[in-house]
């Protein structure tokens, strides 16, 4: 999966999974998507390969926020939309610290909504796991900001009258340099992406689309059930073409300025009308519309741009005025500017 | 006794001055050369701005005025005062609404070229009060500073627009001649602010002398002379209460080496801290403006539980919106030190003013039971102090802590004398050592008999992997537990570690004789004012003690004590009676009285003084 090149230690073992199991019980609910991301992460952290002390994992509230306690790293579970916020101070404080978020779709787009977007903006090196389940499941079963417009839930009866936020497009509105989406079921590409994020410098967001066995089962179905995946998922990789489907005939071609399905052999369709990811780009366009698209929906890194991160520019920033300063101490603070003596 | 030029020379104690005007009109940069003057010519002083929320309020209007008051003297200056002797105004709307704050005979100030009839008529004056006597019993100097200030800038072809900007430099100028002061001082001052724009420095100079000649031909111009202050030897400077605070956390910081993190959000009026601490990225302090308040607390919880001393900053509204986080310090059982510089209230209420109305706030204003040290600041110095200490507890007692200060104390300014870092008391962060996992499991709430203070496990540091969070945790092993004695248990321990601090504050003491026939209480910021009503009505006659409270949770171990042993006690406070019901829930024994005053202006001596006498002479 590549090398991870940044200042947080490695570590001089190889470790495993066992190095990362908690002995606490795992409560989730038997066939929750949460028990696999679970799986995935553990198996990922030993390839990152740091130090196991390295890892900090931080949550807010809701389902998604028990994880910490179901891995064995330094843990912080927190209040409710706060995650980011807790996170970022970790990381500002502490660089040398691999910093990952395990949050939801109410935590994150709801009450974190505020904390989220400016994590983003900041571009703070700190990876960002969204459980998105369109549904508040800790609180069993109310509707939430990504739930479709018309959803019925315990909360909204008759339907929602109200238009869901879509996380890549605010990611990206945020000015976001690190955006994925995987599934729950796909262990394989969940940790791939995962060490991508990890690799990436700045905030890395991996929306995974997570089922909720009791308040909102089924719900990625359409997209993720096998025998319809290969031909409703689009696997992104990064240089290659967004070629896709069973029988791999199927493509996404610039049409103006659209993105559209086409079929290799029709309409005179080779495969140098079909678009190549790039996924570097720092101009986000194609990568919003990767983000949009409902048929077929982009799964894998759809973007992941270079940008100084908020972190460096600190330390940066106090390397070069700490070396200019004739101030080194607080002595000499408190002597500065205008003093006198009384003898 | 009369100068040379027929003035006549007064010899003053201290001298309370005022600067009145428009917002825009440099009330504050005048106020503030005046004081770094005094201040260097070696007299103790304090000061205190009073302005509009508003950065550009309406001119020529009372809600418009802006004002800067500073107290100097030889003596010990306990606060920036409360009647002037002298008042400089810039415009109708301020002598209007100052006229109440000055001392009968007091020389007053003004620039006669802004006494406009239009003006004076919105304003509600139905004659010129410059000259229809109703300041008889004043020495009213009116000069048309508007226009002295423009022809002396006339020759050098400067435009009359700026050249009226300058008019508080001519009033500068004038003031230094009326307490001998010198000129030099404030040539320094101007080369730092105009460094980028000499040719201002030339202009100001130039207005600042013409006003200094200008005062040598007005007779009525009284040269006040006060004698050299007694401070104790040592090496002074003066502060403000804000920058104070923010010192005194990079102080801490630094005595217990670790770096500084502040999440803070701006506002009024703690938004200094934030700005002063910015400043240092030479110490290596971290500051983050965060998206919001409760971002700039919850990254200070995350600096915290990754090792910084972590601080966030705000006033009552901001700290509102804390609450919750607050909780999650208290139950994480990690260090956080959370300034409050109050206001006045409710809501917006009154930001640019002062109130000690957020005591309860933070002392109980969390869900459950979430006890937290609190310290409250009584001068702009001690801000430095009380900043200092508050972070010290809490890092010592793994414990949050609210360092309570005002606006009053937050914005006004006072003389310092500079502390010495090897002089200041150590700090020990409890921080774990690193283990190896053989050891066997780290446990993260087992505890220091002595204080109950859990360890400080910093993500990177081997062997100590663990989790914290907002869920209830078990007592030692800190795993989520919702045991019903646990949580009992839990409860108890976080109460009694608070507690428990008490055992290394100093005791309680109080100013006055044992068998003073009142005590009086009071606590934070209004400790000048309380000390000097004190001093003044026993010169007065009356018998009196004065007790001022720095460490609110937990008391000091005496208090009880010290209160039972006086036949009465009164609660001077900024507020309905907070401290006083915060005393009267530990001991309902002891009979309280109360002085309270919510006008979000700080106490005077005279009210206080009445006060006293209304209870001792009935």
């Amino acid at each position: 999966m590549g090398v991870i090149r940044n200042s947080i230690e490695k570590s001089a073992v190889q470790l495993t999974k066992e190095d990362f199991v908690s002995d606490q019980m795992v409560k989730w609910c038997p066939g929750c998507g949460n028990h696999s991301i679970l799986n995935s992460v553990a198996k990922v952290f030993p390839e990152i390969g740091y130090k196991k002390e390295n890892y900090v994992i931080i949550s807010g509230i809701g389902c998604s926020s028990r994880f910490p306690y179901y891995m064995n790293t330094y843990g912080f579970h927190g209040i409710h939309g706060r995650a980011h916020s807790i996170a970022s101070g970790v990381k500002i404080a502490n660089p040398s610290l691999s910093v990952w978020i395990t949050t939801g779709d109410g935590d994150s787009m709801a009450i974190g909504g505020n904390h989220f977007i400016h994590l983003i903006r900041r571009n703070i090196d700190v990876n960002v796991m969204l459980f998105n389940n369109q549904i508040y499941g800790l609180t069993k079963g109310q509707y939430s900001p990504t739930s479709p417009l018309g959803a019925k839930t315990k909360t909204s009866p008759y339907g929602t009258i109200e238009h869901p936020f879509s996380v890549g497009e605010l990611v990206i509105g945020a000015q976001g340099t690190f955006f994925a989406r995987v599934i729950d079921n796909n262990q394989a590409m969940m940790t791939e992406v995962m060490f991508e994020a990890a690799k990436h410098d700045g905030t890395s967001i991996v929306e995974i689309l997570q089922n909720c066995v009791i308040f909102n089962d089924k719900v990625h179905e359409q997209i993720s059930a096998k025998d319809v995946r290969d031909d409703m998922q689009l696997h992104l990789k990064n240089g290659e073409r967004m070629i896709f489907g069973k029988e791999k005939n199927k493509g996404i071609h610039l049409n103006g300025y659209k993105l559209e399905v086409v079929t290799l052999g029709e309409n005179g369709i080779t495969e140098e009308d079909i678009l190549v990811h790039d996924a570097n780009d720092v101009d986000p366009g194609i990568h919003l519309m990767l983000a949009k698209l409902e048929y077929p929906v982009a799964v894998g890194v759809i973007r992941a741009a270079s940008f100084p991160t908020y972190d460096d520019l600190m330390e940066e920033q106090i390397r070069t005025v700490k070396e200019s300063s004739p101030i080194k101490c607080m002595d000499d603070l408190l002597n500065s500017g205008d003093t006198w003596e009384i003898k | 006794m009369i100068s040379q030029n027929n003035r006549k020379v007064v010899e003053k104690d201290d001298v309370v001055i005022k600067f009145v005007g428009d917002s825009g009109d440099g009330m504050q940069l005048i106020g503030s050369m005046f004081s770094e003057t005094i201040a260097l010519a070696g007299e103790d002083l304090s000061t205190f701005p009073d302005f509009p929320a508003e950065i550009r309020a309406p001119r020529n209007t009372i809600a418009g005025v802006s004002g800067f008051q500073v107290h100097f003297g030889f003596k010990k200056v306990l606060s920036p005062g409360d009647l002037c002797d002298v008042l400089v105004a810039f415009n109708p709307a301020s002598l209007k609404s100052n006229l109440k704050n000055v001392k009968r005979g007091a020389t007053i100030i003004v620039d006669e070229n802004s006494f406009d009839e239009k003006i004076m008529e919105v304003i509600g004056y139905t004659s010129n009060p410059l000259f229809d006597g109703s300041l008889s019993e004043y020495n009213v100097i009116h000069a048309p500073i508007t226009t002295l200030a423009r022809e002396t800038l006339k020759p050098l072809g400067v435009d009359n627009k700026t050249a009226e900007k300058t008019k508080n430099m001519f009033v500068l100028g004038m003031l230094f001649n009326m307490f001998n002061l010198p000129i030099a001082a404030t040539e320094e001052y101007l080369k730092k602010r105009f460094a980028k724009k000499p040719h201002l420095i030339e202009l100001n100079m130039l207005v600042i002398r013409n006003g200094f000649e200008f005062a040598n031909t007005i007779e009525a111009i009284p040269s006040i002379v006060v004698p050299k202050t007694q401070l104790k030897p040592g090496k002074y400077r003066n502060i403000h209460g804000n920058d104070a605070t923010a010192w005194g956390l990079m102080a801490a910081a630094e005595k217990s080496g670790l770096q500084l993190f502040l999440g803070s959000y701006p506002i009024t009026p703690a938004t200094e801290i934030l700005m002063e601490l910015a400043k240092h990225r030479e110490l290596g302090v971290k500051t983050f403006q965060a998206e919001d308040e409760i971002a700039g607390i919850t990254s200070a919880i995350g600096a915290s539980f990754s090792g910084s001393l972590a601080c966030t900053t705000t006033s009552g509204p901001g700290l509102s919106l804390k609450s919750e986080a607050m909780g999650l310090a208290v139950i994480t059982e990690l260090p956080l030190v959370i300034v409050n510089v109050q206001r006045g209230g409710p809501s917006t209420g009154l930001p640019t003013k002062s109130e000690q109305a957020d005591l309860l706030q933070v002392l109980y204003g969390r869900n459950s039971e979430a006890p937290m040290i609190v310290i409250a600041a009584s001068s702009p110095a001690d801000c430095f102090y009380t900043a200092y200490e508050t972070a010290k507890y809490s890092l010592e007692h793994m414990t949050p802590a609210v360092c309570l200060t005002d606006g009053y104390i937050g914005f006004g300014s006072e003389v310092m004398e500079i502390p010495k870092m090897s002089e200041m008391p150590e700090i020990k962060p409890r921080i774990a050592k690193a283990r190896n996992d053989s050891e066997g499991k780290f446990l993260p709430y087992s505890r220091d008999p002595e204080t109950l203070a859990r360890e400080w496990a910093v993500p990177g540091t081997e062997g100590l992997r663990h989790r914290v969070g907002g869920l209830e945790k078990s007592d030692v092993y800190g795993e989520v537990s919702t045991d019903p004695f646990n949580h009992e248990k839990m409860m108890n321990l976080r109460h009694e570690k608070v507690q428990r601090i008490a055992n290394k504050l100093p005791l309680q003491e109080f100013i006055g004789s044992a068998d003073a026939d009142m005590l009086v209480v009071s606590w934070g910021g209004t400790k000048g004012q309380v000390q000097g009503a004190v001093e003044e009505a026993n010169q007065q006659g009356l018998r009196l003690a004065h007790a001022h409270f720095r460490y609110i949770n937990p008391l000091p171990t005496n208090t009880k004590e010290l209160l039972s042993s006086f036949k009465k006690i009164l609660v001077c406070e900024l507020n309905m009676g907070q401290f006083v019901a915060y005393l009267r829930i530990n001991f309902p024994e002891i009979p309280y009285l109360q002085y309270n005053k919510y006008q979000g202006q700080p106490f005077t001596v005279v009210e206080l003084v009445d006060k006293f006498n209304q209870i001792l002479k009935g």
